[in-house]
């Protein structure tokens, strides 16, 4: 099968002042397209760095990521901004929506990036990501009247609302009770089915990593163990 | 478009901020208009007083004889031009009024009443009495007559400078408002200066007003090149009005000086506020960046929020300034209902002082606009 990230030779390195601390070493992976991975490590071994150069927030020292058969290195802002919006859904730790948009304009912001304005299709299919998220009757609320569950959800639903091909998500149950965590899990399994969607889910939560196909640990920035389930 | 929405939604959400700052920006402007219109309205009536009724353009003789000799011709030919309002030739002199034992020089101006009425609007300053209508009827400067102890009817003797007395009828007595032409004008009959003096049919003087008092100096300049008449010398009001054009020209440089400031203020104001909303919005900014929004629309929606607070603020800005002037007006205006300064709203100083303030405002957004281009929205996330 096509891989849809590569990460070749990965290496980031942190400047502070005059001390440079090596994050990520050597670091090659491939992602399937369809896939769903899990990434578990403890605190500080570099996960989430890893997550931001996958998704080509941040940059890595030295190698390269291709994302969809492309390069990512040569491209300048515009470009990565163009690629992100259309082919990666974020979901971070902390939900990160706008509070001053409702749910509905939150998960559309992504699409009016895009095509500059709402056309029908979208409304559907956003209507139908929240019917997915069971935020149909709070879907109108502004996010400050949401509590934390239905933040969270609407975040996955606005990172789907671009049909992206693959979804990073930055421990995305961190902060949920067990109940909104299987919820959030049996989501991802419907979405990667329903859509193909790639899944890279970062999680300390060893029941996320459960739900996925393969789980990749790290530790001190390097690849401890790459586990393959099926 | 959705710079635009994501801008409005910024400044409705937070409303209080967004108040207080159009409020800065409202004041500001409305200082600046009414300071404005204030310093116009005063230079207006400063000129309106000093120039509303005088001759912009003066044509004296440069002869011996004083005379300007064809001067017929010569009034014909100016009075087709556009640009003079009014035209008036006189004959005019220095002489003395004698009534009793007291005697006053005075400056006798022999008109042809009609037309330097138009210029020097005589009949709108006769406050006793009525116009001289026959030839040997004369009308006389309010502070004149007070010094002459005249009343309308009375008669007076003036003495030429080569002896000859003419007694002549007072039918009436005017203000100007200029002290010295109250205190030594005799307007008379064109022919009976002439006589006076022994002019024969010439005439000492052309006046003209003009259409536009403040290029008289132009337009005389014309009038030079077109007549080409050494015998005669045409100056105009600037000349002799160094001092007020000079007092003029300091007013409008100090009230520029003045909105200047008031702009640098307004637009240092907005620009550091909506650099701390930068901040303040950081997480969004980091967040519509990861979702792959263009630098350039991030940049957007700060100039938008510049643009829209100044739009706003300069609106309500026009508000207070009229609102200010008006009580103003009323604060000033005296029991008998005449204002101190009558003042002139000039919509086209309103107009450009709106489209600065949004300018200003929008070139503002321009700091915060740079400020959010560097924003890394790794750094954010990281943050939580
Ligand atoms: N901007 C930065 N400058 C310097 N060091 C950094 C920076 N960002 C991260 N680090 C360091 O890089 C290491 C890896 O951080 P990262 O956030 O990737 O860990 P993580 O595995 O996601 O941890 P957690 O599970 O706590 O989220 C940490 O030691 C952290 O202190
Ligand atoms: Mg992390």
């Amino acid at each position: 099968m096509d891989s849809i990230i590569e990460l070749i030779g990965v290496d980031k390195i942190y400047t502070v002042g005059s001390v440079e601390t090596q994050v990520l070493f050597d670091i090659n992976l491939s992602f399937e397209k369809g896939s769903c991975t899990s990434i578990i490590g403890t605190s500080g071994s570099g996960k989430s760095t890893l997550m931001h150069i996958m998704g080509t927030l941040d940059t890595p020292t030295a190698g390269s990521v291709v994302i969809d058969g492309q390069k990512t290195d040569g491209l300048d802002g515009n470009a990565l901004a163009v690629l992100r919006n259309q082919t990666i859904g974020f979901v971070f730790q902390f939900h990160y929506l706008l509070p001053e948009f409702s749910a509905m304009e939150n998960v559309l912001i992504p699409s009016m990036i895009k095509n500059r304005k709402v056309d029908r299709q979208t409304l559907d299919r956003a209507d139908k990501l929240f019917d997915m998220m069971g935020l149909s009757a709070v879907k109108h609320y502004l996010i400050t009247k949401m509590s934390g569950g239905q933040q969270q959800r609407t975040a996955i639903a606005r990172a789907l609302i671009n049909n992206p091909k693959i979804l990073l998500a930055d421990e995305p149950t961190g902060n949920l009770d067990s109940e909104n965590s299987d919820r959030i899990c049996s989501i991802f399994r419907n979405i990667n089915q329903e859509f193909g969607t790639t899944f890279i889910v970062v999680t300390h939560d060893t029941r996320v990593a459960e739900h996925t196909d393969r789980v990749i640990t790290i530790k001190d920035g390097k690849i401890e163990s790459d586990i393959n389930r099926i | 478009m959705l710079s635009l929405k994501i801008a409005l939604r910024f400044l409705t959400s937070n409303k209080l901020q967004t108040a207080f700052i159009i409020l800065g920006i409202s004041v500001a402007i409305s200082v600046q208009i009414f300071v404005g219109l204030l310093i116009e309205s005063l230079q207006i009536s400063l000129v309106d007083s000093t120039m509303g009724n005088a001759p912009h353009i003066t044509i004296t003789s440069s002869r011996d004889d004083i005379t300007i000799r064809r001067w017929e011709q010569l009034t014909a030919q100016l009075d087709r031009y556009n640009v003079v309002k009014a035209i008036s030739a006189s004959a005019n002199g220095n002489a003395y009024a004698k009534k009793g034992s007291t005697i006053k020089p005075v400056l006798i101006r022999g008109f042809d009443f009609d037309s330097a009425d138009r210029i020097y609007h005589i009949s709108e300053g006769l406050y006793n009495g009525r116009i001289n209508k026959s030839r040997n009827e004369i009308l006389m400067g309010k502070d004149l007559a007070q010094d002459l102890e005249l009343k309308p009817g009375d008669s007076v003797t003036i003495s030429a400078p080569d002896g000859s007395n003419t007694t002549l009828k007072v039918t009436g007595f005017f203000d100007l408002g200029i002290s010295s032409i109250n205190k030594t004008w005799v307007v008379a009959n064109r022919d009976v200066a002439q006589d006076m003096f022994g002019y024969g049919s010439r005439v000492t003087s052309i006046d003209i007003t003009t259409n536009n008092l403040f290029y008289a100096d132009v337009i005389a300049n014309l009038f030079k090149i077109m007549l080409n008449d050494n015998d005669i010398r045409i100056e105009n009001w600037k000349q002799l009005n160094q001092s007020l054009l000079r007092g003029l020209e300091g007013q409008r440089i100090s009230s520029a000086m003045i909105q200047v400031v008031i702009i640098i203020s307004v637009a240092i104001a907005i620009a550091s506020i909506l650099a701390i909303t930068v901040l303040q919005k950081s997480r969004q900014i980091g967040i519509l960046k990861a979702m792959g929004i263009k630098n350039r629309d991030v940049a957007l929606i700060f100039l938008y929020q510049g643009f829209l607070l100044g739009i706003v603020g300069a609106i309500v800005g026009v508000g207070l300034a009229l609102g200010l002037l008006q009580s103003f007006i009323s604060f000033t205006t005296s029991d008998s209902g005449v204002p101190v300064v009558d003042v002139y709203i000039d919509y086209f100083l309103i107009i450009r002082s709106w489209i600065i303030a949004v300018l200003s405002a929008t070139i503002a957004g321009l700091v915060p606009a740079r400020n959010s281009l560097k924003l890394n929205p790794v750094d954010v996330i990281r943050e939580g």
